[in-house]
């Protein structure tokens, strides 16, 4: 790997300088600088959530977030790995609750402290309009809650800037949850897909999957499909 | 009034003075031009529940007097603005009441906790009642 | 007429039956209310200390949501409908902030940096019974098909509609614009001494046997006052009025129930809409028997 000094871009890791390749995720930009991840690193495909990060570029006051294996480093970056969101995880039971203008207020009374500052947008790495559907929830408008919150991960950023100490995603994922059960109802393919595994159709590739070795776990992963449907 | 402090102006301290000046900043409202008629506090709703009047409040204000911040009156308040209303030197006390809340809240202290509201109540209560109880009562 | 209508949160939850009642009255008086595609909360309090500027975000945003219907011609004025006395009140005082405080809007707008457009201070808000009113009450009274004849109805206004002095849509001492509203219907209004008072508000969520008490002498005034009925335009009010007398019956029990109603429900049952319009199913307190006696609704 030979490359000239163009190619790389200088990157503030937690306040420490680093030359990393320019066409480095952030992600990997950290592992190149020595970085191990113990925490704040999951499937790093952009869809787990667990690498949260957020930085500000050299001369701007814009606190930006985003996901370290998405996004691509800059020169000047000021970066800072936000690995957790502390936040309760409130337990309900989709079966019991219902789904009333008022359920969520229920559970998190505290979104009627929002302020409509849209912080929590701003904040957003997956562009999702979080305040929009903070607010649906406070108005019981379950399914503009979910739609418009479909595409969060959970990584937590909106929930650390909130100013009334909101934790967005947890409203959201409530909101998904009761539209696909109260509202939309289970799709037909999940319906048939149950109806198969309650009849066996799986139970012998489990159960060779179970008995695998690692080596060959391993190059099933690795050659896997993804239907895309 | 004893003969010898007739005549006197009554002088506040620095603290007090500068206390009284964060509550006219934070309110926007001229205390002094109180003159204690006390119209505010004869229609005000919530006298019941409240440990100073409101007109008294604006008195303590006026001499900077901290003890107001640890008065249950300000938080009794509903904003309802009949002292507004009915205050003929034109101070909208609900303005004061206000900017008293803003000090206590401001040094992060909540005075009300949702978490103690049940189910029940949280299915209940309107969207209106919440938002509007914590806006005013908590940080 | 197609003005934009901002309902409120509550109008969406516990008072369903103020937004049914009010767009569908407002379509047969020839008002067609259109509600923003994207809206926020209100905040439904106006944040007093001059100096807060985050708490003003909130209400801004939903007037430049309508500026914005304007401007892609959804609304022929830049003006918002409001019937929540709370949010018209929230609404109208961020506005007069925003174009009496240069500062301030300097510091809202940079604060709102990612909306597509800055909002120019241009609308108008305003309380539907003002929209009535403008309209002239005789417009009222040529499409009562039901006059209310003999129903003795207590206005009450509570704080936000007239408070404060010079904000509200009527006489902050004197008012008398629900009175018109009544009187169109062919209903006599009652005068009663509590019908500026205040019910207790928000907190109702923390003291509520207080807002109990302070409901109390509001319904027993508007009875004593010789009222059958009271009509509100605030959803707070509407709820410490009607679901407070659960309360109040366990300390008095010579209280009798007294309904309390919005004054659109009012409204379309004097026009003669179908009762799905009145949603009067949805009140605490059930007007039906009321209206049933008076021979306004049919006995089903």
């Amino acid at each position: 790997m030979s490359k000239n000094n163009n190619d790389f871009v200088t990157i503030y890791v937690m306040g420490k300088k680093q030359k990393v390749p320019a066409d480095l995720t952030i992600m990997k930009a950290m592992e190149y600088a020595g970085h191990q991840f113990i925490r704040g690193s999951g499937c790093r495909g952009g869809f787990c959530g667990a690498c949260a990060t957020v930085y500000r570029m050299r001369g701007s006051y814009k606190l930006q977030g985003a996901l370290a294996c998405q996004k691509q480093v800059e020169e000047g970056m000021i970066i800072a790995q936000i690995p957790f969101s502390p936040s309760e995880k409130i337990t309900y039971k989709l079966n019991e609750i219902k789904a009333n203008a008022n359920t969520f207020l229920e559970y998190f009374p505290e979104i009627a402290r929002c302020l409509s500052c849209n912080t929590c947008t701003k904040a957003c790495p997956q562009d999702i309009m979080v305040m929009d559907y903070v607010q649906a929830a406070l108005r019981g408008d379950i399914k503009l809650a979910a739609k418009l919150s479909f595409d969060c991960l959970g990584c937590g950023l909106c929930a650390m800037r909130c100013p009334a100490e909101i934790v967005p995603y947890n409203i959201g994922q409530l909101a998904r949850r009761l539209e696909s059960k109260y509202i939309e109802g289970p799709t037909e393919q999940v319906l048939s897909r149950c109806e198969e595994i309650k009849e066996g159709k799986y139970d012998k590739e489990i159960e060779s999957l179970k008995n695998a070795d690692k080596e060959t776990l391993i190059k099933l992963y690795n050659s896997r499909e993804m239907k895309n449907e | 009034m004893s003969s010898e402090n007739s005549g006197q102006i009554l002088k506040i301290n620095a603290e007090n003075k500068e206390f009284k000046e964060k509550i006219q900043d934070l309110s926007g409202e001229k205390i002094d031009l109180c003159f204690q008629c006390g119209a505010c506090s004869s229609g005000c709703p919530m006298v019941q529940e409240m440990d100073y009047l409101p007109s008294k409040i604006i008195r303590m204000s006026q001499l900077g007097l901290k003890e107001v911040l640890s008065s249950k009156t300000i938080w009794v308040c509903t904003t309802c603005f009949n002292c507004e209303v009915r205050c003929p030197r034109g101070i909208d006390i609900a303005n004061v009441m206000e900017a008293i809340r803003q000090v206590v809240l401001r040094q992060k202290f909540d005075k009300v906790n949702i978490d103690m509201l049940t189910p029940e109540e949280l299915r209940e209560l309107p969207q209106i009642a919440i938002v509007s109880n914590l806006r005013k009562l908590t940080a | 007429m197609r003005l934009a209508y901002y309902p409120g949160c509550t109008l969406k939850t516990t008072a369903k039956s103020f937004d049914i009642s009010t767009l569908e009255s407002s379509k047969t008086l020839g008002i067609d209310l259109i509600e923003p595609e994207r809206w926020n909360c209100c905040g439904t309090v106006h944040a007093l200390s001059k100096d807060d500027v985050m708490h003003h975000l909130a209400p801004i945003r939903n007037l430049l949501r309508i500026e914005e219907m304007k401007k892609t011609g959804i609304v022929e004025e830049s003006k918002v409908i409001t019937v929540c006395a709370m949010c018209y009140n929230t609404l109208k005082r961020a506005n007069l902030v925003f174009n009496s405080d240069s500062d301030k809007v300097k510091k809202i707008n940079e604060n709102m940096e990612n909306e597509s457009s800055v909002y120019n201070g241009s609308v108008q808000v305003e309380h539907l019974l003002e929209t009535i009113k403008h309209q002239g009450w005789d417009n009222l009274r040529n499409k009562v098909k039901i006059p209310l004849k003999d129903l003795k109805v207590a206005p009450y206004y509570g704080c936000l509609l007239l408070r404060p002095r010079g904000l509200g849509i009527d006489n902050a001492d004197k008012p008398s614009i629900m009175e018109d509203m009544i009187r169109a219907l062919g209903a006599e209004p009652i005068d009663f001494a509590y019908k500026q008072k205040c019910c207790g508000s928000y907190h109702t969520v923390f003291m509520k046997e207080r807002v109990a008490d302070l409901s109390y002498k509001i319904l027993n005034q508007a009875k004593i006052a010789g009222a059958e009925i009271i009509v509100t335009a605030c959803p707070l009010c509407e709820f410490n009025l009607s679901h407070r007398q659960t309360e109040i019956i366990k300390n008095r029990s010579e209280f009798k129930e007294f309904p309390v109603i919005y004054f659109t429900q009012l409204i379309a049952l004097a026009l003669g809409l179908k009762e799905d319009s009145m949603v009067f199913g949805e009140n605490k307190t059930d007007p039906r028997p009321l209206f049933k006696y008076k021979g306004f609704l049919k006995e089903i």
